[in-house]
């Protein structure tokens, strides 16, 4: 990259928050997928919109290209350059407005998922999606990858949320999509083109998002399962009764005997599953709903179910899934973490597929997640200095997204393609779907300088 | 370094958020992960030990605020700290660390003595004269902020005049072994004095060995691991030659230092002395119904800050606030971001007064918006800090160690 270059940036964001040490450069190469690192030339923290299109225009003019990041929680490598710009959204964190009437919020990209929520929880409102990295992770990242979480089966994902959206295109150019309106069918819908592009066909300068009304009450209650296929089938009626749970969340065997050795909490070590079930809504329908939920997990053979009598005891209960990923990820120095995805009917079957390919390939793999809405966290524990363990626990998750494929599932449910799901993409969506969305992202960025290399 | 401890880091990110000079600058280089990384990186060979490597790794306050929200356990605080060690002992000391890592704070007669300047300074006039007249704005900035920072000295300092042997009020249920601060005596002589009362008053007898020495905080934060050792095993034989239940401290600081001997010093006596101490909060609270009994009515809004040293060193939250709320007709209003750093951390607040002040700030604008009369807090590094800037900006709230508040309850 010429000096001139930098300087023209240097220009455009000030001297401060144009990085170019070698140190800064090295810190900047990584996100939080493992194995993959790769370093920037020069990384920027730009403060608004007229800063990013300035820099989208001399980039574009000198075909550098740009690559951006939030907090760098990026689980598939989508935040990872490959050389040129790193284009830090954090600086953009404002949240622009919160309209009581039209129920929206409009927010900077780099306004962190948790302030939002607590920004418009504190109104009485409700902002749904919740990654598990939501108090660190930015909107505009979870817009770009359509973060989902552990509300997803009862809420939706990002996508269900965005509204309108400001775009700085690959030139510079200002694109506006949607609005604070209900209904609008004017024109292709891009909006929805825009939200899990990953970062390749724009940079969000503006969000505007759905607000719901807060949900009065919550009742929070834990189920153990001696048989896993018990705990789905108990998963399946709840659904059928017409409960619809905002959290149905299951941890597996490995995963149960992790979090009791690290956190002690007082699970049984001889279960397949523990389900930690939330309903939330009117108090008088949840009572009713959790009335349902004791029945159906007492039919389906629980071996023990408990409901949370206060605030205090629905932390203690949500103690176990809450743990999960740091009781496995202490374990070994490597923690892998995917999310095949698969319909909510199979999640039995693709557990027993998880197994099976942990046994093969000689691996640890506990797998949690969100049992409501089929997303596994299938999350291997290993040792990146150990290449042959690191080679089986690839082949391993190569057979899981082939199962979750054929089950009529998805390689990844939230975390996105990125660059560590490439090679699986186009098993998934055809030739077909590789020319198409080469196409759009022709249209978008001809000459691919948004975050080239990635999804496809 | 052990490297297993650095790539356990899995660059999840938990840790930014509450990382004070990330939310300060939102740069990589100042965040836990970021320090982690530099570190491995510099272990790995792909960067060099440079200037500006060790200027990042230096905003760190190690106030392991990180260590808290870490998943997998990693310290970044302390591995920051560690390596700074490692360094150190490879270089040396300067000869101003020699002096006074190793001259002056392992000596309390030494450093007690060196105060004596700044009591005069104060007690003759003088501070008030050179204030008026602006004539520290002639001198180095650090100077200036230490002058700033400090509040009027007691006449003597605790160690001088507290008994050796505090006996029990009424039976006898336990003998404990006080550990003074050397800022808590020389600075807040006054709640160290209403510390030792509580402790009499439940029953136990107070010993306070006068020929105990500093923690040895100070030698980490210089890097002098060798300096923190010799302290300690001094320490080591003076308590346990005793035997008491436990080894009480009132400062935060200490508390981490103490309960840590066993980590930097092998052998049965290190692990004996590091599982008898026990912050004031911790012995405390095991007394909450006896307590009760004693306390009479503080009507005030009162909100506490957890100091970086007892919240993510100790693990103890919930102790200073259950102790707060035994007192009748207390309004406790919890403080957002109760335990997120003030930016005192050891002589961060000099070295890096622009940081620190920023951090500051955040501490500030929290307390102002949590409505409270009394700001209550158990290190000396914060009361220090957090005293200065409420005098400049807040002087309406007041500020209080908790064992101050707690005694001036039962004897009003």
């Amino acid at each position: 990259m010429e000096k001139s270059f930098i300087s023209g940036l240097r220009k455009i964001v000030g001297d401060e928050y144009t990085l170019t040490d070698r140190e800064s450069l090295a810190v900047y190469g990584y996100d939080s997928t493992p194995e993959l690192e790769s370093l920037p030339e020069v990384v920027l923290l730009p403060k608004n919109s007229a800063e990013v299109s300035d820099i989208m225009r001399l980039c574009h003019g000198a075909g550098i290209s740009v690559t951006p990041r939030g907090s760098g929680t990026n689980l598939s490598g989508g935040s990872i350059s490959t050389g040129g710009v790193v284009l830090q959204t954090s600086r953009m964190n404002r949240i622009v407005e919160i309209d009581e009437e039209n129920l929206t919020a409009t927010v900077e990209p780099g306004v962190i998922t948790s302030v939002l929520h607590r920004e418009v929880e504190s109104r009485g409102l409700f902002y749904p999606p919740d990654p598990g990295s939501m108090n660190i992770s930015t909107i505009g990242g979870n817009v770009a990858e359509n973060s989902g979480g552990l509300r997803g089966l009862k809420y939706g994902v990002t996508a269900d949320y965005v509204m309108g959206l400001e775009t700085v295109l690959a030139d510079g150019e200002l694109l506006r999509t949607g609005g604070k309106v209900v209904k609008d069918v004017a024109g292709y819908s891009l909006n929805p083109l825009l939200v899990s592009s990953e970062g390749t066909l724009g940079l969000f300068t503006s969000i505007t998002v759905k607000l719901i009304p807060k949900p009065k009450g919550k009742i929070t209650m834990l189920a153990h399962f001696p048989a896993m296929s018990d705990a789905a089938l108990a998963v399946s009626a709840i659904i059928a009764a017409k409960v619809i749970p905002a959290t149905l969340e299951f941890l597996d065997r490995v995963t149960i005997k992790c979090v009791e050795d690290y956190a002690h909490v007082g699970l049984p070590l001889d279960v397949d599953a523990v389900l930690l079930i939330e309903v939330d809504g009117h108090p008088v329908v949840i009572a009713e709903e959790a009335a349902s939920v004791a029945e159906i997990c007492k039919k389906y053979h629980c071996s023990f179910f408990q409901t949370a009598k206060d605030a205090a005891e629905a932390l203690k209960l949500a103690t176990a899934r809450r743990t999960a990923l740091s009781a496995l990820a202490r374990l070994k120095p490597t923690t892998i973490l995917e999310d095949a995805t698969v319909p909510r009917s199979c999640i039995a079957a693709m557990l027993q597929v998880i197994q099976n390919s942990a046994r093969k390939h000689n691996v640890t793999i506990g797998t949690f997640g969100h049992a409501g809405d089929g997303n596994l966290h299938p999350t291997c524990l290993t040792d990146e200095r150990d290449k042959d363990e690191i080679a089986r626990a690839h082949a391993a998750f190569a057979e899981i997204f082939d199962a979750a494929i054929s089950m009529g599932g998805t390689i990844t449910g939230e975390h996105g393609v990125g660059l560590a799901k490439k090679r699986y993409l186009p098993k998934l969506v055809g030739e077909s779907g590789i020319k198409i969305m080469r196409g759009i992202k022709q249209a978008f960025d001809p000459k691919e300088i948004l975050n080239p290399g990635k999804v496809f | 370094m052990d490297y297993v401890k650095l790539i356990n880091c899995m660059r999840c990110g938990m840790c930014l958020p509450v990382c004070p000079t990330y939310k300060e600058t939102f740069l990589e280089t100042a965040s836990p992960r970021g320090r982690v990384a530099l570190i491995r990186k510099l272990q790995e060979g792909s960067l060099d030990q440079s200037e500006q490597l060790l200027e990042y790794l230096s905003l760190c306050l190690d106030c392991q605020a990180c260590a808290s929200a870490c998943p997998c356990g990693v310290n970044a605080g302390e591995l920051v700290a560690d390596f700074t060690c490692e360094r150190k002992s490879e270089k040396g000391l300067s000869f101003m660390e020699e002096l006074i890592l190793r001259k002056l704070v392992p000596h309390p007669d030494l450093l007690e003595s060196s105060m004596m300047p700044m009591r005069a300074y104060q007690n003759s006039g003088l501070q008030k004269l050179v204030r008026t007249l602006g004539i520290l704005k002639m001198f180095p900035r650090s100077l200036q902020r230490m002058e700033g920072l400090l509040p009027p000295l007691p006449s003597t300092p605790l160690r001088q005049e507290i008994l050796e042997s505090t006996p029990a009020v009424g039976e006898e249920r336990g003998i404990v072994g006080f550990f003074l601060g050397c800022v808590m005596s020389l600075i807040f002589s006054d709640a160290s004095r209403a510390t030792v009362k509580l402790l009499s008053s439940l029953g136990y007898r107070v010993i306070t060995p006068k020929n105990q020495v500093c923690c040895g905080a100070p030698n980490m934060l210089g890097g002098d691991l060798e300096g923190l050792k010799g302290g300690a095993r001094i320490n080591i034989g003076i308590f346990n030659a005793f035997k008491p239940d436990y080894i009480i401290t009132d400062c935060g600081g200490c508390g981490a230092e103490l309960k840590k001997y066993s980590h930097h010093i092998d052998g049965e006596d290190a692990a004996q002395f590091s599982s008898r101490v026990r912050d004031i909060s911790e012995i405390l609270s095991m007394h909450c119904e006896e307590l009760l009994v004693k306390l009479k009515p503080v009507d005030q809004i009162v909100t506490y800050h957890d100091p970086c040293h007892i919240a993510h060193c100790q693990g103890i939250r919930s102790e200073p606030r259950k102790l707060l709320k035994l007192i009748p007709e207390l309004q406790y209003r919890e403080l957002d971001s109760a335990d997120a750093c003030c930016g005192s951390a050891g002589t961060y607040n000099i070295e890096r007064a622009e940081m620190s002040d920023r951090i500051l700030q955040r501490k500030l604008d929290t307390l102002r918006d949590s409505g409270a009369e009394l700001l209550v807090t158990s290190n000396p590094g914060c009361l220090l800090q957090l005293r200065k800037g409420l005098s400049e900006q807040l002087p309406d709230i007041k500020i209080m160690h908790l064992t101050e508040l707690l005694f001036t309850s039962i004897n009003q």
